[in-house]
């Protein structure tokens, strides 16, 4: 049996030392290789994807991410490690991974659970993003779009207006597009307190609203909305208007 | 542990020379003469009248009972709580009694029944003392939750958890830290669960912070950056217990933990005068996720301050330059047993 590619995320150097210290000690049952470790999520995000780690030791509460946050990205990775997640004392998050059949650990990690959870993990595919977001409290700080083994995030609140093209969503920020491989509707739902629907394919920023102008005649005349930072007048549908209209009048 | 006996599960005598209690009493007793002489009137400027007269007599008794009490409130301090009452009610009715004597003297009055002022100055006295029992009563619940939320939400499972998990980290590398470590650990939990309802030393507070701050370092290491001000410090002053160390807890838990690089949390506590002043800075972080704001720990420490201090102590937060700051302020007490 090869050694298993583990990775460590824990902000706190003496629990990164406890945790190696330990698979020192279960090298016996369940050979491993420490194959990078992270100090917080977002170095967990750079640095797992090129680590060929097979499994992800995750701590839930880091600063700049969460843990489940970056399992959530990690998720979309051809090969995706399967994570263990760790927490001190979290009871919400428990239960959500009980419910949702995810591995976690307690800290202090004992070493015959760690153990077991590691035979588990080489044998378990990863969890996948539907059910991590089933899992996951609140709404992500970050989208992520996934190169072959790189994750680039964009920040949320850098997000104009994100709109539905055939089989992928194209977000756009002041600065540049991105696709995204995620449904609208899911993000409608997860972000329903930042965006707004204005069309069937469309959802705007509700910060970034400047206004709605009316352009064309008779028929063809419908309402357009002007964003902050973009160029793009984004059309709203007839369905949409009088809500948005009650909006633009509370602004 | 050097303390004032402040048991509250007993009635305690409130501390005279505390403005608070100075203002209640004032208001309290012109409020019973106020209401003497207006319930029997029909007629009001008769009643106002007969006010201004009333105070003429009343309101030269009542600075000169409280200049007394004041005076003798360390030594009433001390005497358990019944014969402490029956000392302040004697000490009035003496004071009545000459009163009533200087007063027939130097108006030549008809001299008036001495029996009806006694009555009066009693039933005042008694009236006031009582409410004072109420008030302690009525903070009490704030003392008992203390003690539950030391054991509950106070000692955050969070710390607890990941302070044994460090402290196991060490075991094998370094055990004599480990040993300080959970020696820290210990001492901190000896005061979480200890009696909230006694005055501790502001040294034995301070001693505290150490420690807690030696457990918080071993965890995040430089990520934490405490800089200390205590040259100003009077070790003697006394003061509620766990009223500074939830405060760097909060200060550790919202702004040195979310962040990713170090944080620099300030700790200056001082004397200016007859006041004892504690400052706790941190910087404010963008939190990732749901950390609820501790302000049951912030309201419970108004609360008990108030206890403790009346009017006297003050509790304020503010947020300035991207710093978070909770301030106390509090009158500088000591032990009047070690002093005197």
């Amino acid at each position: 049996m090869s050694a298993l590619k583990v990775f460590i995320a824990d902000d706190e150097t003496p629990a990164r030392e406890r945790l190696k210290e330990l698979l020192g000690d279960i090298a016996v049952q369940v050979p491993t290789e420490v194959a990078g470790e992270a100090r917080n999520g977002l170095e967990a995000l750079e640095a797992v994807p090129r680590s060929g780690a097979r499994v992800l030791l995750l701590d839930i509460q880091m600063p700049g991410m969460g843990g489940l946050e970056v399992a959530r990205h990690l998720a979309a990775l051809e090969q995706a490690p399967t994570v263990v997640f760790i927490t001190a004392h979290d009871r919400h998050a428990v239960e959500a991974f009980e419910l949702n059949a995810l591995d976690y650990l307690l800290k202090p990690v004992r070493a015959e659970r760690l153990a077991a959870a590691l035979r588990r993990a080489a044998l378990a595919p990863a969890a996948g993003r539907e059910q991590l977001a089933r899992a996951a409290q609140g709404a992500r700080e970050y989208l992520s779009i996934t190169e072959r083994s790189r994750i680039v995030l964009v920040p949320v609140r850098d997000i104009v207006f994100l709109r539905a093209e055939q089989k992928y969503v194209t977000l756009r920020t002041r600065e540049r597009e991105h696709l995204v491989e995620e449904a609208l509707i899911a993000l409608e739902k997860e972000f329903a307190e930042r965006f707004v629907r204005i069309h069937r394919n469309c959802l705007v920023a509700r910060a970034a609203i400047r206004g709605f102008e009316r352009t064309g005649e008779g028929e063809d005349a419908g309402w357009h909305v002007l964003l902050d930072g973009v160029p793009e007048h984004l059309p709203v549908s007839r369905r949409q208007w009088p809500m948005l209209r009650e909006l633009a009048a509370d602004k | 542990m050097p303390s004032i006996r402040q048991d509250v599960s007993a009635d305690f005598l409130p501390d005279f020379r505390n403005l608070g209690v100075l203002a209640r009493v004032l208001v309290g007793v012109n409020a019973l003469v106020l209401a003497a002489v207006v319930l029997p009137s029909s007629n009001a400027s008769l009643a106002a009248d007969r006010f201004l007269y009333s105070a003429t007599l009343v309101e030269p008794l009542l600075i000169a009972a409280l200049l007394a009490l004041a005076a003798l409130s360390s030594v009433l301090a001390r005497l358990p709580y019944w014969p402490g009452c029956a000392a302040v009610l004697a000490i009035v009715l003496a004071l009545t009694a000459a009163m009533h004597a200087v007063l027939a003297g130097a108006l030549g009055e008809a001299a008036t029944d001495l029996a009806r002022p006694l009555a009066l100055s009693a039933l005042a006295t008694a009236l006031m003392l009582a409410y004072f029992r109420l008030l302690v009563r009525a903070y009490s619940p704030a003392l008992a939750e203390a003690r539950l939320q030391a054991l509950q939400s106070r000692i955050r499972p969070h710390f607890l958890f990941n302070s044994l998990n460090a402290v196991l980290s060490l075991v094998r590398r370094d055990p004599r830290r480990a040993e300080r470590a959970l020696e820290d650990l210990a001492d901190l939990f000896r005061t979480l669960m200890g009696d909230a309802r006694r005055f501790v030393r502001l040294a034995d507070e301070i001693a505290l912070l150490e420690r807690y701050a030696g457990i918080e370092q071993l965890r995040l290491g430089e990520r934490l950056r405490i800089t200390w001000e205590l040259d100003a410090a009077p070790s003697d002053a006394l003061l509620p217990p766990l009223v500074l160390q939830p405060l760097l807890e909060n200060a550790v838990y919202h702004g040195v933990e979310p962040g990713t690089g170090s944080a620099d949390v300030l700790v200056r506590i001082e004397r200016r005068g007859d006041r004892v002043r504690a400052l706790i800075e941190n910087p404010i972080t963008e939190e990732v996720g749901h950390r609820a704001g501790n302000h049951m720990a912030l309201e419970n420490i108004r609360e008990r301050l108030a206890l403790f201090f009346d009017a006297e102590a003050r509790i304020r937060t503010s947020s300035e330059g991207g710093r978070f700051r909770v301030e106390i302020e509090m009158p500088y007490r000591v032990d009047a047993r070690k002093a005197a």
